[in-house]
């Protein structure tokens, strides 16, 4: 009888912790958007949109710049890492058992599992030591992160694809290669716009390769082999100095930088919701 | 009507001869087959180039200092030139094992509310939210870590910890704020989000057969959740393993409230100190000679190789546990 | 009447199992032929051997020749993309590419072997739906996605883009068995129209539609041609106990 107790005594407690838990997950999160929006908010008004970053001790100037050499940053990225990771994806998917398959996927884990300060290191060994802290190395960088995430959703988008469709179209003579990048890669084209969307999400976000490769630059775009302004990064390099502008513009940028990512992270999976 | 007047004439003249078209179309899957292939395998490539680029950076900073940089604990660019990265290693297993220590309960609690405790539909909402802070930028983290984390913990937590632990050498030092914990902590409140997702999955694919058993037993809730965590119990240590590999790798949060002091050892939980991801960030781009450069980058490879064990006993570990419970081939 | 196909000695495996047993048989060309028999008889790999289709399964395999207007498919040399536009098919479940609208899916076949001029294409599509009987229900709105008609319409869809390629045989595995009655009578009567021109090949595990619609009839039993024969005659006066044993419902 007494034991029994015990028992329902545990389980109440294990129950408390368990949820303890999970409000202690949660807290942190709160915590971090309600401070982003409060204290960037008020760091916004219509100069932090037009004008680019201050120089120590100005007062006002935005982020103008480092959204327009994201931007850059990114498209650059994507140039070079979406065809990359779509046709590995769409090789994995339609040669699927193969060795070399087997391999490239393997491979594609390790990459995704390598931390992106020694992919931004990589850049700066390949590119930044021959062409000079550059938006080409920051773009190279951002690429290797990119490839195995649009590599592995395309492959799973196109393994979604019912095999009845590719049936139709190969009974009405239309050779296999043709099938798969119309009529396969059409009926799949949702699942893996989304899986681009996300990736780019996740390269909006990373500043420490940026760091290494490209550096802080406090102007306008000015050329791809000098740096360019960056988001993400401006949110360290003003976190971590001792001037107030500069750290009130640190909260700024960092709202919108996780509006930008969490609206594209949201926005693609909202969009994955509706299957046909 | 007859069906032949609306043949129209363009593929008339397509007869039975063109049926021994001579493998017209098996050069197209051929062409399509090689260059999806050389895509693919760019990997190797790019790979191979990373392993080879890292090395060959750091060529110059093995031969001057061979295994005694990976032993030797002094850090000195300024004066002596002499570099040694013992205490970043430690300082990276020991804000990791922190990170895990705080997170590996949470993220279990959190896995196992998400997939027993709760209705599916609230579920739902909380799993769309614990995944949201997955999606948050490394330097928001680091961010909020210094001006919201770094003065509540230091105001409101360490005093405390300190009153009542003190008599511990490791929770006796003076207090600034930042330092290994806080990095710990940071640290943990980044890996929850994966690691929680990670086992929520995991302790929804246990068949409900389990389950039932336990009930049909009389056992109590948290009786049956035991059940199911140990049946998971080797995607569990997968998961684990992968938390650790995302503490050890994380730069930028890290930096910005761990303090960045190199020394072989830190005073107590509340002194500053240094991790291998820290020192290239904050320092690569203040290299200006050769060694100094060397040195760093071999700081990097070091961290991959480091991850790249931690990743490899992950996917050793993960793939035991889906060849039990699902009974598929080892590829 | 000549034969469209010369079927000799045709085997077929998936993996190590035996499919088809040395089938030896020839199709009337511009006739309805029936292929009759019980569940995993091989009616369906039958039919997919005649298209090649069947090789495009890991692990199957064909032996044995299929004549088609006196050459052989499987020969050296012989493109199977090439035989499946001159032999189309249309299968069980209809299956109209989902993302793309009715004339789209029409047009697919032709559009993508590279016929461009949207006067020709019209001119297809029209005439395809209309020899699907399609034509005056969805006339209206040819862009509405190819997925939002009925079952029925559907099916009679996929056989309207099978048909807008031209080809000389019409393949049709189990057409009608996800269909209502209705519809199932709309593509019989369809079935019988397009063999004023076309040589028709319909696999059916329903003997009141293979007597309904098709001229000649084919029984297999376990991967075997059992009998062969004008419809009239094999439901009438079956040669072999086997297909009695079959039409009368003992099994199957």
């Amino acid at each position: 009888m007494d034991y029994h107790k015990l028992r329902v005594a545990k389980n109440r407690l294990m129950q408390f912790l368990v949820y303890l838990a999970l409000f202690s997950a949660i807290v942190p999160l709160l915590s971090i958007l309600s401070e982003v929006i409060r204290r960037g908010f008020s760091t916004i008004n219509f100069d932090f949109f037009i004008k680019p970053t201050p120089t120590v001790g100005e007062v006002g100037g935005g982020v103008a710049n480092a959204v327009q050499g994201t931007l850059i940053t990114i498209g650059l990225a994507s140039l070079i890492g979406v065809p990359i990771g779509l046709m590995s994806g769409i090789f994995l998917s339609e040669y699927g058992e193969l060795k070399l398959s087997v391999a490239v996927r393997f491979l594609h884990d390790v990459l995704s599992g390598i931390p992106s300060i020694v992919i931004g290191v990589f850049a700066y060994a390949l590119i930044t030591r021959s062409i000079g802290f550059s938006v080409t190395a920051a773009a190279f960088a951002l690429a290797m992160i990119m490839i195995p995430i649009v590599a592995r959703t395309t492959e799973e988008a196109l393994k979604l694809v019912p095999m009845s469709i590719r049936e139709a179209a190969i009974a009405l003579g239309i050779p296999r290669w043709k099938t798969t990048i119309t009529v396969v890669l059409s009926a799949a084209k949702k699942a893996i716009v989304t899986g681009i969307l996300l990736s780019i999400a996740r390269i909006a976000g990373e500043s420490a390769p940026v760091l290494v490769s490209m550096g802080f630059w406090r102007w306008w775009f000015a050329g791809l082999d000098r740096p360019t302004a960056n988001l993400a990064l401006n949110v360290f390099i003003f976190a971590m100095s001792p001037f107030e502008n500069w750290i009130a513009l640190a909260w700024g940028s960092a709202l919108v930088l996780i509006l930008l990512v969490l609206g594209i992270s949201v926005t693609a999976r909202v969009f994955t919701r509706e299957r046909y | 009507m007859k069906i032949s007047q609306k043949i129209s004439p363009f593929i008339r003249n397509l007869n039975v001869k063109s049926v021994l078209y001579l493998k017209n179309h098996f050069k197209g899957d051929d062409i399509f087959k090689l260059v999806s292939a050389l895509f693919a395998s760019s990997i190797f490539l790019l790979l191979g180039l990373m392993v080879y680029e890292l090395v060959k950076g750091s060529w110059l900073s093995i031969q001057t200092f061979g295994l005694n940089f990976i032993v030797g604990t002094k850090w000195d660019p300024a004066v002596s030139r002499v570099f040694g990265v013992l205490p970043l290693i430690l300082g990276t297993l020991v804000t990791s094992a922190i990170a895990l220590l705080i997170g590996v309960p949470i993220s279990l609690g959190v896995g196992l509310v998400l997939s027993e405790y709760v209705p599916k539909k609230f579920g739902f909402a909380v799993s769309f939210l614990v995944e949201l802070l997955a999606a948050v930028p490394s330097v928001i983290y680091g961010l909020w870590g210094i001006f919201v984390l770094i003065p509540f913990l230091r105001d409101h937590v360490y005093q405390y910890l300190k009153a009542v632990f003190g008599f511990i050498p490791v929770f006796s030092g003076p207090i600034y704020g930042g330092g290994v914990l806080t990095g710990g902590i940071v640290l943990a409140i980044m890996i929850i989000p994966t690691v929680s997702a990670v086992m929520r999955d995991l302790f929804s694919a246990v068949p409900n057969s389990q389950r039932e058993a336990m009930i049909a037993l009389g056992a109590t809730k948290w009786e049956t959740a035991k059940t199911v965590i140990s049946y998971a119990r080797s995607g569990v240590i997968g998961a684990v393993i992968l938390g650790l590999g995302r503490a050890v790798g994380e730069t930028m949060a890290i930096t910005m409230v761990i303090g960045n002091r190199f020394q072989v050892w830190p005073s107590s939980l509340f002194d500053a100190w240094y991790t291998m991801a820290a020192i290239i960030a904050n320092e690569l781009l203040e290299a200006t000679y050769d060694l100094y450069i060397s040195a760093l980058i071999n700081v990097g490879l070091i961290l991959l190789f480091v991850t790249l064990i931690i990743n490899i006993l992950a996917r050793l570990i993960v793939w035991r546990t889906l060849r039990l419970t699902r009974g598929i081939a080892r590829e | 009447m000549a034969a469209k196909f010369e079927i000799q000695g045709l085997n077929a495996w998936f993996g190590s199992k035996h499919v088809l047993k040395n089938i030896n048989i020839k199709i009337e060309e511009k006739a309805v032929t029936a292929i009759i028999g019980p569940s995993g008889c091989g009616k369906t790999t039958f039919v997919r051997c005649l298209n090649r289709m069947h090789e495009i399964t890991p692990g199957a395999r064909v032996s044995g020749k299929v004549l088609f207007n006196g050459i052989d498919i499987y020969s050296n040399g012989v493109d199977p993309v090439m035989v499946r536009r001159k032999i189309g098919m249309v299968f069980q479940k209809p299956n109209p590419f989902p993302m793309m609208s009715i004339y789209d899916n029409v047009a697919a076949g032709l559009k993508l072997n590279g016929v461009r001029d949207r006067k020709i294409l019209d001119a297809a599509v029209r005439r395809s739906l209309e020899l699907a009987n399609l034509w005056d229900e969805v006339k209206d709105d040819l862009n509405k996605s190819g997925a939002s008609l009925s079952g029925g319409q559907q099916q009679r869809l996929c056989i309207a883009r099978a048909l807008a390629v031209e080809p000389e045989v019409l393949l049709m595995d189990e057409p009608c068995s996800a269909l209502d009655p209705i519809a199932t009578a709309k593509i019989e009567s369809l079935i019988r129209k397009l063999a004023e021109d076309y040589t028709v090949v319909i696999v059916t595990h329903n003997m009141q539609q293979a007597a309904r619609v098709s001229d000649y009839t084919t029984f297999l039993y376990l991967g075997e041609l059992i009998e062969y024969g004008p419809t009239k005659q094999i439901f009438e006066n079956p040669k072999q106990e086997l297909t009695e044993r079959y039409l009368t419902g003992e099994f199957g």
